[in-house]
């Protein structure tokens, strides 16, 4: 049952590449893809509830679903839906139909590359998965060939290449602490690390442990190696923009969190969430450096992205089931609110045609509906009840309180203070400052309903999770959380 | 454990062709001829070709002789020929402003490697290993990744970039041949692929550079800040 749903999983999306580059018609192109995400969305909607039996491994233990994988494969699978639906309203507004085959190649492409990482069972594995993402995503940045979205795809490139190189020497290292205890031939999965990492050299382990946190941290977008993050967000299309942030930047974080979980069982001293703490601390810090003073209205949301990437390195760097579950929580609150985020852009963006928070203005009286879901989607984001991400930060504050790194949280919630009254300045501004009288700007274009249904799919579920919250989902996310601590790390049990 | 009964031969073989190997990342870093970084790197991946081949024969991993034939073949043939396609398209003959000066660059190198040397002869020592052929191959893999990190911040023509990138993977790719040469096969041949993938998807990159910015100096990318 399980391994039929990861295969429909992998086949859905990969048959729509194959029928997109053989037809190579705009419309079927666009219907094919939509076709793969919901199948793709309907089968990861029942993977977390099938985990749950235990871990289950399949082809020779290279692929793995377990309640975590789950997780994150259900946050691809939902961005990739719908910023599919989105694409098809946005991308007719760009114009050129005859490019709109390779670009949903290339999307769909892009949302297999996100649903296959989180299943990588070997560690070689996964980093080719995460590299396959950077290089088809590469292409989606750069797809409206502006000079712009070049060279953002290739400062994407050369530093994401160059991070994840360090990535790779920290597996290679974590395989060669490992050769010391298994002999030289062994399948480098996620269990076997873990269950020799007791018996692994102490130093290695923490050299390869920080090489691969820089490396995966570079792919996850943690200040200060989020430099290509901004660009890259910011100058491709918006439903691409919104399935980097909700869906590649986790399944890279997979990576971190299951290193974490392999020297974690080590027991190395306080050092490796220390390390990854005050990444997670100083993204907030950078993103709120830089929230403060934006004026391209997509890169306000870039930075907000290596926000919500700092809050769950912190989550998870503060650990225990709080920490853990405030950060698969935040996980899935954040594709959600950012994909709402990211389609009300760029609909604006073509709407007014500029990019500039300064030239866009009287949104909520030109758009009531689109206006109003996009403003309750930026209330949402910076973390005010009653939505998710009010409870999934409060949770991640909490995990801080109790854990050992007060300070953390301390300044978490200085900086999203911060962060929460310069965004919403953005948004003041572009809602209720008037425009001058002599400088009228042309009409601006109606948003289609391709464009708005999303932005609606995203926001109930955000409420309805901020509101109500089923028992069920706490105790799977403190099954993950047992599975990630050694048993006698854990701090704090009770929600 | 191959390197802790290694022949002296073998360990002398295999420091060599590793020290060798270093010896050509500071020949790109001190070149500033695109056509000289291009043969200094073909050389390095047939040495590493070389290196994976006598691992083989002196460890009896009869796998790793097809991964000697996959790397001269991919990394010694095939990538070079594809970057020369791109360095023949740039009509960029060398590097034309230099953030760095090459003689400086190359004192900055040597100064890598001390530092890799001492991390290196710091985790030889506590595995009890110290003086042998692992600590070489540390040190040879940990400077030639800030070798290759080196040239991509002081170097800004798109192809001293591309192989900046492909030094990292170099240095990465000599320490494990001797470091873990019971690597799995199937993940070595994957990431040898996914380095020819990555280097036609640079070279599409650059043709987008050339034909839709007009420069493929890193330099002139600056729209994007803030």
């Amino acid at each position: 049952m399980v391994g039929a749903l990861l295969l429909t999983i992998v086949l859905a999306p990969s048959a729509a590449i194959v029928l997109i580059l053989l037809a190579r018609r705009p419309r079927l192109a666009e219907g094919l893809n939509l076709a793969a995400s919901v199948i793709a969305f309907l089968a990861a909607l029942a993977l977390p509830a099938l985990s749950l039996t235990g871990a289950h491994v399949y082809w020779a233990s290279y692929i793995i679903l377990d309640p975590f994988g789950a997780w994150v494969i259900l946050c691809s699978a939902i961005v990739y839906l719908l910023a599919s639906i989105y694409a098809i309203g946005y991308m007719r507004l760009l114009e050129e139909e005859d490019s709109l085959p390779r670009f949903y190649a290339l999307f769909a492409g892009f949302g297999l590359t996100t649903l296959v990482g989180p299943m990588m069972n070997s560690a070689g594995l996964y980093w080719i998965a995460i590299e396959l993402t950077t290089l088809v995503s590469a292409f989606l940045v750069a797809f409206e060939r502006a000079p712009e979205s070049i060279e953002a795809a290739w400062k994407y490139i050369i530093v994401v290449s160059g991070g994840i190189s360090l990535a790779l020497l920290g597996t290679v290292l974590f395989y060669w602490a490992g050769s010391f205890v298994l002999g030289p031939h062994y399948d480098m999965t996620w269990a076997v690390l873990r269950g020799a990492a007791p018996q692994m050299n102490p130093a290695v382990l923490l050299l390869a442990f920080l090489l691969v946190l820089v490396g995966y941290g570079t792919k996850v977008g943690l200040a200060p190696m989020h430099t290509w993050l901004p660009d890259a967000h910011s100058e491709g299309p918006a439903p691409v923009s919104a399935l980097l942030s909700g869906a590649l930047l986790n399944t890279a974080m997979v990576g971190i969190v299951r290193y974490l979980a392999i020297i974690e069982a080590a027991h190395p001293g306080p050092l490796p969430r220390l390390v990854l703490v005050v990444l997670g601390a100083f993204s907030l810090f950078v993103a709120a450096m830089f929230i403060v003073r934006q004026r391209g209205i997509k890169r306000l949301m870039a930075y907000s992205s290596v926000e919500h990437m700092g809050i769950m390195a912190l989550g998870f760097g503060f650990g225990g089931v709080l920490g853990v579950a405030g950060a698969l929580y935040h996980m899935l609150n954040h594709t959600l609110n950012k994909s709402l985020m990211f389609f009300g852009a760029g609909s604006m963006m073509r709407s007014y045609q500029t990019k500039d928070i300064g030239a866009i203005r009287d949104v909520g009286r030109r758009f009531p509906v689109v206006g109003a879901l996009w403003l309750a989607g930026a209330v949402a984001i910076t973390g005010a009840p009653p939505f998710g991400l009010f409870a999934s930060e409060f949770t991640i504050l909490r995990a801080g309180l109790r854990g050992p790194q007060v300070w953390a949280a301390i300044v978490m919630a200085l900086l999203l203070i911060v962060i929460f009254i310069a965004f919403l300045n953005h948004f003041r501004e572009m809602y209720f400052t008037p425009t001058p009288a002599e400088a009228e700007p042309a009409p601006a274009r109606p948003v289609g309903a391709w464009c708005a249904v999303p932005m609606w799919l995203a926001l109930v579920p955000l409420l309805v999770f901020g509101l109500w919250w089923p028992e069920a989902i706490w105790q799977y996310f403190g099954a993950i959380a047992h599975g990630l601590t050694p048993s006698s790390g854990v701090i704090g049990t009770g929600l | 454990m191959l390197v802790a009964h290694l022949s002296p031969l073998a360990a002398s073989l295999f420091s060599l062709i590793a020290i060798a190997s270093l010896l050509l990342a500071f020949v790109m870093l001190g070149s500033r001829w695109l056509r000289h970084y291009l043969y200094a790197f073909a050389l390095e991946s047939w040495l590493i070709a070389a290196l994976s081949a006598a691992v083989g024969y002196y460890g009896q991993y009869p796998e790793l002789y097809l991964i000697a034939i996959l790397t001269a073949v991919f990394r010694g043939c095939l990538l070079p020929y594809l970057l020369l396609r791109i360095v023949r398209r740039l009509n960029v003959a060398r590097e034309l402003h230099v953030v760095v000066q090459a003689s400086s660059s190359l004192v900055i190198g040597a100064f890598a490697v001390v530092f890799a040397l001492v991390v290196a002869t710091h985790i030889g020592d506590t595995l009890g290993l110290g003086g042998t052929v692992v600590v070489l191959a540390l040190t040879v893999m940990l400077s030639m990744k800030l070798i290759g990190f080196l040239m991509l911040t002081v170097r800004h023509e798109a192809i001293s970039q591309i192989l900046g990138l492909l030094v990292l993977e170099n240095g990465i790719f000599l320490g494990s041949q001797i470091l873990v040469p019971g690597m799995p096969l199937l993940l070595e041949i994957v990431i040898l692929f996914d380095l020819l993938i990555i280097v036609a998807c640079f070279g599409l990159l650059v043709q987008y550079l050339i034909s839709h910015v007009g420069t493929t100096s890193s330099l002139k990318l600056r729209r994007l800040v803030g």
